[in-house]
């Protein structure tokens, strides 16, 4: 009823191919974005923003960046954790050395560095496919963290091997470094995740993101209709770690406030491909349900035994949350294997016909 | 309604719901302490006995005295596998708990330390990382907010090599001789190096810095090496499973054990026990007795375990790592006594505990009061040091327990201090903070 087609007539190619073609579709959006940019810095408190939607919106562009590559391109890889490091040291060692240069524009500018190391180690795929290109891609999460670990000059020669976001102001505000606050830190994740978004969304509607999907579903097909293989992985792999490098950037002076090699390491890479695997192969919603289901339900499961009067001791709880959180990602891939953006399908789907199913 | 939705629902709710059921419940007339503990993951077994020597002594504090002068202390445990996004989370969600808020954190972890540090002036809360942490934080008018006495790894190190050159006859002999650090590859092992490396230029011994990576699982390309190098001596700043890896590949490759020391989160029992008969004549430093046979333990068995209120195991009462968590909670609960003798005999805020923290003089007769003499060494703290660079003991694994086999051994304060001074400069300006005048506090 309130989700019904009929009657909605498109006149034009424009209206056509719009990224949300149905009106309801529009509005939900443009409200949601909206009240996602309203009401937390107005209404949620410190720790909601900092331990929950900063991690889950900097996550969200990590994810977006995998299913891109991924979801989109086909293109298994098990690097995100070391492409999302040389994000942050690309960016902590852009503003030490810069410090007068606008915090946004240097995670851009980590983001170009991750997508150049991206395109280094995305030349295997060419010849490497499936479980054999993760392993691939597996080798250069090795060798990044190795190499941020056992360099000095990537942390500015601090004894501890830590880096740290320093203070760095846009327009006036601070945006990083521990005197930021939340809000600021927030405003700023989410807007660089809604243009990441917007632009994966037109990316992958467009001729470039076609190429990929060819690629994805048969590449000897694709590469007979000319889609040049080279090209398409290599800016597949670049265009990923551009997002994931941003992210990881984000990741260190939005989030952390300070990390160390440890914060990227193997297990980072797997989280942000199970994000992708939940939320749903080669969908950006997907991306962002994935990210959800991981951030959250951990910390649902964390409170929920307290919040019903039910003290548990802290290790057993972890033990809890840790089996019931693997049991539902088991759960969840059994009874919708297509992930939760497909959840979301059926739900719009249902609401289509409802009340009248039939 | 099919399945599919009735899921999608019980997801989104369950999203929604989770961090709020994070939110506070609060008590009045109470001082709140959040723990960051790890009782789960690769670094259980270090962080185990650890929570529960701290909880033990609370509850010891609360049963037998109701409390810190009748204000009783609250905690909530928060479990952060040693993984600092998970430490970042727990504190945000435990800082702002009870009517006071945190009291004062430890992180129990030299990454999340660094973490907490920079949130430490903007929340007004003290972070004290006992004998870990940030060395350079150690110097109180660049970091008034960060607290490692009794003593820093920099002052470790110095005291170990100290012990090495007493045990080999006198600083001149150390001149040539091989030492090995073996550390953990993360800002907490890596935090002894540079202090390593200045003693060893100036006493001329030859210094092999080998890392362990996270968690330490696979090392024997590591002890291959060392035996290649075949050291007089090696020093070890482990955390977690990689302890043990350690001291048994030591002892397989049938190193002198009596000339291997361990850092003080190298040396506890958990470490020890799956090397077997191997591990007999380890040493570890640390900066109290092990052990149960000092009255403060008598009155933790009577008051808090035969009142079935311990945390852990009976017999698991002095461990190392318990006792460091006992004493861990002692310098808490005293700094907070003397806070409380300033702003008086009420729940205090993070600001008020830091005053007593910084103020805080624990002497031998208060310890012999609380039951702890002899074992631990008292402290100063003062505005400029808030290390008290308190000296340090070796202990020994016979196979069955730890002995102390030394005295108190000072650290080299003339080296150490000078180099805390010079980093804490360099760190405090590039956090972007400004020196205090330690003649104005007062």
């Amino acid at each position: 009823m309130i989700y019904r087609e009929a009657g909605q007539f498109k006149t034009s190619y424009a209206s056509d191919q719009a990224i949300f073609a149905i009106p309801q579709d529009r509005w939900f959006v443009a409200v949601a974005a909206l009240a996602a940019f309203v009401v937390p810095p107005l209404a949620a408190t410190e720790y909601w923003l900092q331990a929950v939607l900063i991690p889950f919106l900097i996550y969200s562009l990590a994810a977006i960046g995998l299913n891109l590559l991924t979801g989109y391109a086909g293109q298994l890889s098990l690097g995100t954790g070391g492409f999302m490091a040389v994000g942050a040291y690309a960016a902590f060692k852009l503003t030490t050395a810069f410090p007068h240069v606008n915090v946004i524009l240097v995670f851009l500018l980590s983001g170009l560095v991750a997508a150049g190391v991206g395109l280094v180690f995305g030349i295997p795929s060419l010849r490497i496919k499936g479980f054999y290109l993760a392993v691939a891609t597996l080798a250069s999460q090795f060798f990044l963290v190795w190499l941020f670990n056992k360099v000095p000059w990537f942390v500015n020669y601090a004894s501890s091997g830590t880096i740290t976001a320093p203070n760095r102001s846009v327009l006036g505000v601070i945006v990083t470094g521990p005197n930021a606050t939340a809000s600021v830190r927030y405003l700023t994740a989410l807007a660089l995740v809604v243009v990441g978004a917007l632009a994966a969304k037109n990316l992958v509607r467009g001729r470039v993101g076609r190429s990929w999907m060819a690629i994805r579903d048969r590449d000897i097909a694709a590469e007979i209709i000319g889609v040049r293989p080279l090209r398409t992985k290599l800016l597949a792999f670049g265009i990923s770690s551009f997002y994931c490098g941003v992210a990881g950037a984000e990741l260190v002076f939005l989030y952390f406030g300070s990390a160390e090699t440890l914060a990227f390491d193997i297990t980072l890479s797997f989280l942000v491909l199970f994000m992708v695997i939940i939320g749903g192969l080669g969908s950006i919603l997907g991306s962002f349900l994935g990210a959800a289901f991981i951030v959250l339900v951990p910390i649902f499961l964390t409170n929920a035994p307290q919040a019903v009067g039910l003290h548990l001791p802290v290790a057993l709880q972890k033990q809890f949350e840790l089996m019931v959180f693997g049991g539902l990602i088991i759960f969840f891939l059994i009874v919708e294997p297509r992930g939760l953006a497909r959840l979301w399908q059926i739900v719009k789907e249902k609401l289509r016909l409802w009340p009248f199913p039939h | 309604m099919s399945l599919k939705t009735l899921l999608g629902g019980a997801l989104a709710v369950a999203l929604v719901a989770g961090p709020m059921a994070a939110e506070v419940r609060a008590q009045p007339k109470e001082m709140f302490i959040p723990l960051l503990v790890y009782r789960t993951g690769p670094y259980a077994p270090s962080g185990i006995p650890i929570a529960n020597g701290f909880v033990d002594y609370f509850t010891l504090l609360n049963e037998r005295d109701g409390g810190i002068n009748g204000v009783k202390l609250a905690w909530e445990e928060c479990e952060t596998q040693y993984k600092t996004d998970l430490g970042v989370e727990c504190y945000e969600k435990l800082k702002g708990k009870g009517p006071t808020g945190a009291a004062l954190v430890n992180p129990y972890s030299t990454g999340i330390t660094y973490q907490l540090i920079p949130k430490a002036p903007v929340d007004k809360v003290p972070v004290f990382s006992m004998g870990y942490g940030m060395a350079a934080a150690a110097d109180g008018r660049w970091f008034p907010w960060v607290f490692s006495f009794p003593t820093t790894y920099w002052s470790q190190a110095s005291a170990v090599i100290r012990y090495i050159a007493q045990q080999d006859g006198g600083v001149d002999k150390l001149r040539g001789k091989k030492i090995v650090h073996i550390y953990h590859n993360s800002p907490y092992g890596k935090e002894a190096n540079p202090t390593l490396e200045t003693l060893a230029r100036q006493m001329g011994f030859e210094l092999t810095l080998l890392a362990v990576d996270h968690p330490g699982q696979e090392q024997g390309a590591t002890w291959l090496q060392v035996r290649r190098i075949n050291p007089d001596w090696i020093f070890m700043s482990g955390w977690g499973v990689m302890n043990q890896v350690a001291i048994k590949e030591a002892a397989s490759k049938g190193l002198k054990m009596d000339h291997f020391i361990g850092n003080w989160w190298s040396a506890n029992e958990s470490d020890v026990v799956p090397a077997g008969d191997g591990a007999k004549g380890y040493k570890g430093a640390t900066f109290h007795a092990p052990g149960t046979g000092f009255k403060v333990h008598a009155d933790l068995f009577k008051f808090v375990y035969d009142k079935g209120k311990g945390g852990g195991k009976k017999d698991a009462v002095g461990e190392a790592l318990y006792n460091r968590g006992v004493v861990n909670a002692m310098l808490s609960a005293e700094a907070i006594r003397t806070a409380m003798t300033r702003y008086g005999n009420k729940p205090l805020t993070g600001e008020q505990v830091r005053w007593g923290m910084e103020n805080l003089n624990l002497t031998e007769a208060r310890l012999e009061q609380m039951g702890m003499k002899g074992f631990t060494h008292p402290i100063k703290v003062t505005c400029e040091d808030h290390e008290g660079n308190g000296p340090v003991l070796i202990q020994q694994w016979d196979g069955k327990k730890w002995t102390i086999v030394s005295d108190w051994i000072p650290p080299m304060r003339d080296v150490v201090r000078a180099k805390i001074e010079t980093a804490a400069v360099e760190e405090g300006k590039k956090a972007g903070y400004t020196e205090r005048d330690c003649a104005k506090e007062k």
